[in-house]
């Protein structure tokens, strides 16, 4: 410690660290900069390059702050809870979730209206489709993920979260990786693999971020007061591990030289599809599902007051679930040249995995047992709790399309698209919805929203228009597979591919002014979180929002 | 909360869970156990069963014009709208042609399989419309069909190739198995130039190395080696590198 009448402290072995690693990068970056003959790749190193800059400026600014290092971790007997990468990440999420919605209202339109393509190559659908689908799944869900993670495993564990600069590194880090991921897509950086479109560099600093992560997670676990695990945990702890093998499995690859962006994946074809699709299934199955969950099970009992409605049932959750979605990619690659016994186990697998999936469902719906008559009053409740109705819908609904005679009619077509956004928009966005609903008040100290009323506007904006959406797409998909297989009673092909293309306008208005309904909620949402953290009014400091929502373990 | 009002029995099956919720690495190693099942059994196979790919005539590796081609398709995200597998499925081998085999993307880094046809499938449209079709619908689609929704590509044409580091592209494609030669590796700068021009003195030798080779200017501009070129010289070589006159489904029954 400084024992000077300087401002300066001695800095930690974190931030000194820190200081050291992000300086050496800059030189290196610098060169590869001026060498690289890709001018878009010569803007990611330069980015990266300025980024390590401000690195070195906010850690060596850290030093000179009064605050006592490193942080005490505990206040008055109470944990000194490390809230501030929570509001960052929550902050983050909605500024990329609007992002995201707003780049998905646009390629909606530009399939209802293709001169919105502008024939450029910066704003052609094939670019701006993987950033709306990264915008929305890694950097909105991804933010909502990290923040809730980092927010609920201190609460519950009692404990400050480990670390003095890592859940810093974690955050920025990973937002970081968003912005290079973005702008790659829009400059043409890609590998072309859905859901993993990053290119190597950007890979392997998700993968140190994804680490660090990781070791956060636990380490706050391991300071922990209370006994057990609570059950959120266990969710965020499969999501973290299981999407850490994905995404090294599935992207393996052979960068063309240190100079270049382009990479070649290390596996071929069939394999590569098998690789592909087993990450990309559990994307859904551990990003947009397990991390999901692991919300429910703490922000759900937390705003009806009750606890966990069976703990035995989390139990047989959390396992079978976990077990089961990693057999489900191949239902993506049906009739395809993927042995037909890969096909048959994903798709048997994707039919059985129905069952955990409902588990949890009605885990969290029969959580609210006895306290029902929320739903009039609280919308936020109300939010989640639809959240899981949509939950149960998309589990039904995947599985059925994982059966081989109806996948080849909804294989390829809008279908999978509606099935998707119901999941997205009702399951992830809403139950995330609720949790930043529920976070800010908490983070800022507020007493409450600045407004019920918007919130209920929020809902039903919003649920009009994931109704439109996914209805335009349910009839759009089937017309559009049946149109294909259409014969006539010649016994030709009734319909042309261009026939089958021009009958689907309606319905991609009607998605676009679905996808429109819901941006607009989440503006109202943005201005209702703006108003209340800028004009609420403040609470008492008091920790009777730290009540935890109780499993009773096994004793 | 069922077990406050009825204890569990002391030897219940439930308690032992409790080593999971206490001690996070057990709970670290339970997960990785638990999930690695399904990935192990559905994945290694893969790559020792060997009907997983069918044994083929005429599979090459891609010619450098037609590698660089197929970054490009991948740059622009083609695979967001089309496909490159068809399935054995009547109206599908009636509007495409015969079903996709492993064998046809055994070269393909990455896969470009699909998962949507917002388009038409891709995997066997080599030789359907003529390099000038391709041309003009790259350019402005909607000239050609009036009802497509497709996006026009006009900057293809007039951005020059530039594939200074075509060879590193070989190589990094030969580092995750693909068969390619050290004469291709060190003559892919050559090879690119030679097929996308006619008269070209090293056209016999780009031949030689890759059977069934397509050599012309596919964009109509002799002057330059465009992206255009590239990418038409991708999709002109998609299912046509396997005869299906000669392929013998019976032999590769799976």
């Amino acid at each position: 410690m400084a024992a000077t009448g300087y401002p300066i402290r001695r800095a930690t072995t974190g931030e000194m660290g820190g200081l050291v690693l992000a300086a050496g990068c800059v030189l290196p970056l610098i060169i590869i900069a001026a060498l690289t003959p890709d001018p878009a790749y010569a803007f990611h190193v330069s980015l990266a390059a300025v980024a390590s800059l401000v690195a070195v400026f906010l850690i060596g600014n850290r030093c000179f702050s009064p605050a006592p290092s490193p942080a005490p971790q505990e206040i008055d007997g109470k944990p000194n809870y490390n809230m501030d990468p929570v509001k960052f990440a929550t902050v983050a999420a909605m500024v990329w979730g609007i992002a995201g919605f707003t780049v998905g209202l646009i390629i909606a339109l530009q399939l209802a209206f293709p001169d919105l393509n502008f024939d450029l190559p910066w704003t052609n659908f094939g670019r701006m489709r993987p950033l709306h689908t990264s915008a929305v799944i890694f950097a909105f869900g991804g933010n909502v993920l990290i923040g809730t993670s980092f927010y609920v495993v201190q609460r519950t564990s009692r404990a400050r979260l480990a670390g003095d600069i890592a859940p810093w590194f974690v955050i920025l880090g990973y937002n970081f990786f968003i912005v290079l991921a973005g702008t790659g897509y829009l400059l043409g950086i890609t590998q072309g693999k859905e859901y993993a479109e990053p290119e190597w560099y950007a890979d392997l600093w998700l993968t140190i971020v994804w680490v660090v992560y990781l070791l956060v997670f636990l380490a706050t676990l391991a300071k922990r007061k209370e006994p057990h695990i609570y059950v959120a945990n266990w969710f965020y702890l499969g999501f973290i591990l299981t999407i850490a093998v994905l995404h090294i499995g599935n992207n393996l690859a052979l960068p063309v030289s240190i100079l270049s962006p382009k990479s070649y994946v290390i596996w071929s074809g069939v394999q590569d599809a098998m690789f592909q699709w087993w990450y990309g299934h559990n994307a859904v199955g551990f990003f947009l599902t397990a991390g999901f969950l692991a919300i429910m099970y703490y922000f759900v009992p937390k705003r009806a007051g009750r606890p966990v409605y069976s703990y035995r049932l989390s139990i047989i959750h959390f396992w079978a679930l976990i077990f089961l979605y990693i057999w489900a990619g191949p239902h993506h690659l049906h009739y395809t040249a993927l042995p037909d016994w890969a096909q048959t186990l994903g798709m048997t697998f994707s039919i059985m995995l129905w069952m955990p999936s409902w588990g949890g469902m009605i885990n969290g719906l029969m959580t609210l047992s006895g306290a029902w008559d929320k739903l009039r009053t609280d919308p936020v409740l109300r939010m989640m709790v639809v959240s899981l109705a949509f939950y149960g819908m998309s589990t039904f609904e995947g599985p059925l399309m994982s059966i081989k005679a109806v996948n080849s009619l909804s294989h390829y077509t809008d279908w999978t698209i509606g099935h998707v956004h119901s999941g997205a928009l009702g399951w992830v966005a809403y139950i995330s919805f609720g949790a930043i609903y529920c976070l800010v008040p908490w983070l800022w100290n507020r007493r409450e929203l600045y407004s019920l009323k918007l919130v209920n506007w929020h809902f039903w904006i919003s649920t009009l228009g994931i109704v439109f959406y996914i209805s335009a797409m349910w009839v759009s998909g089937i017309m559009q597979g049946l149109m294909w297989r259409a014969y006539t009673s010649l016994g030709f092909l009734e319909y042309s591919f261009i026939e089958t293309v021009a009958a689907m306008k309606p319905y991609y208005v009607i998605r676009a002014l679905g996808g429109g309904l819901f941006l607009t909620g989440a503006l109202i949402m943005a201005f209702n979180l703006w108003m209340t953290v800028r004009h609420g009014t403040v609470d008492a400091p008091s920790d009777d929002h730290a009540l935890q929502p109780q499993l009773v373990p096994a004793q | 909360m069922s077990s406050i009002e009825n204890p569990a029995p002391r030897k219940s099956l439930w308690l032992k869970h409790k080593i999971f919720e206490t001690n996070s690495i057990i709970l670290v190693i339970g997960v990785l156990l638990v999930i690695s099942v399904g990935g192990l059994v559905e994945i290694a196979p893969l790559f020792y069963l060997r009907n997983t790919i069918e044994k083929v005539e005429g599979m090459r590796p891609y010619t450098p014009l037609e590698l660089a081609g197929r970054a490009i398709y991948v740059r622009e995200g083609c695979y967001n709208c089309h496909s490159q597998m068809i399935r054995p499925l009547r109206d599908e081998i009636e509007r495409y042609g015969p079903y996709s085999l492993a064998a046809e993307s055994m070269y393909d880094k990455p896969f470009q399989w699909g998962s949507k046809r917002t388009g038409p499938d891709l995997s066997r449209v080599g030789g359907k419309y003529s390099d000038e079709w391709q041309l003009g619908h790259l350019n402005q689609p909607r000239a050609l069909v009036p009802q497509s929704i497709m996006p026009g590509y006009p900057f293809l044409a007039k951005t020059e190739l530039h594939f200074g580091d075509i060879a590193d592209h070989l190589r990094a494609n030969r580092g995750g198995g693909v068969p390619y030669t050290d004469a291709m590796i060190a003559q892919a700068a050559s090879d690119l130039e030679a097929q996308a021009t006619p008269d070209h003195p090293r056209a016999a030798e780009l031949e030689a190395r890759y059977p069934k080779v397509q050599i012309r200017d596919f964009d109509g501009d002799p002057k330059r080696i465009t992206e255009a070129d590239a990418l038409i010289a991708y999709l002109q070589v998609l299912g046509t590198l396997v005869d299906f006159k000669l392929y013998d489904t019976k032999a590769n029954i799976r």
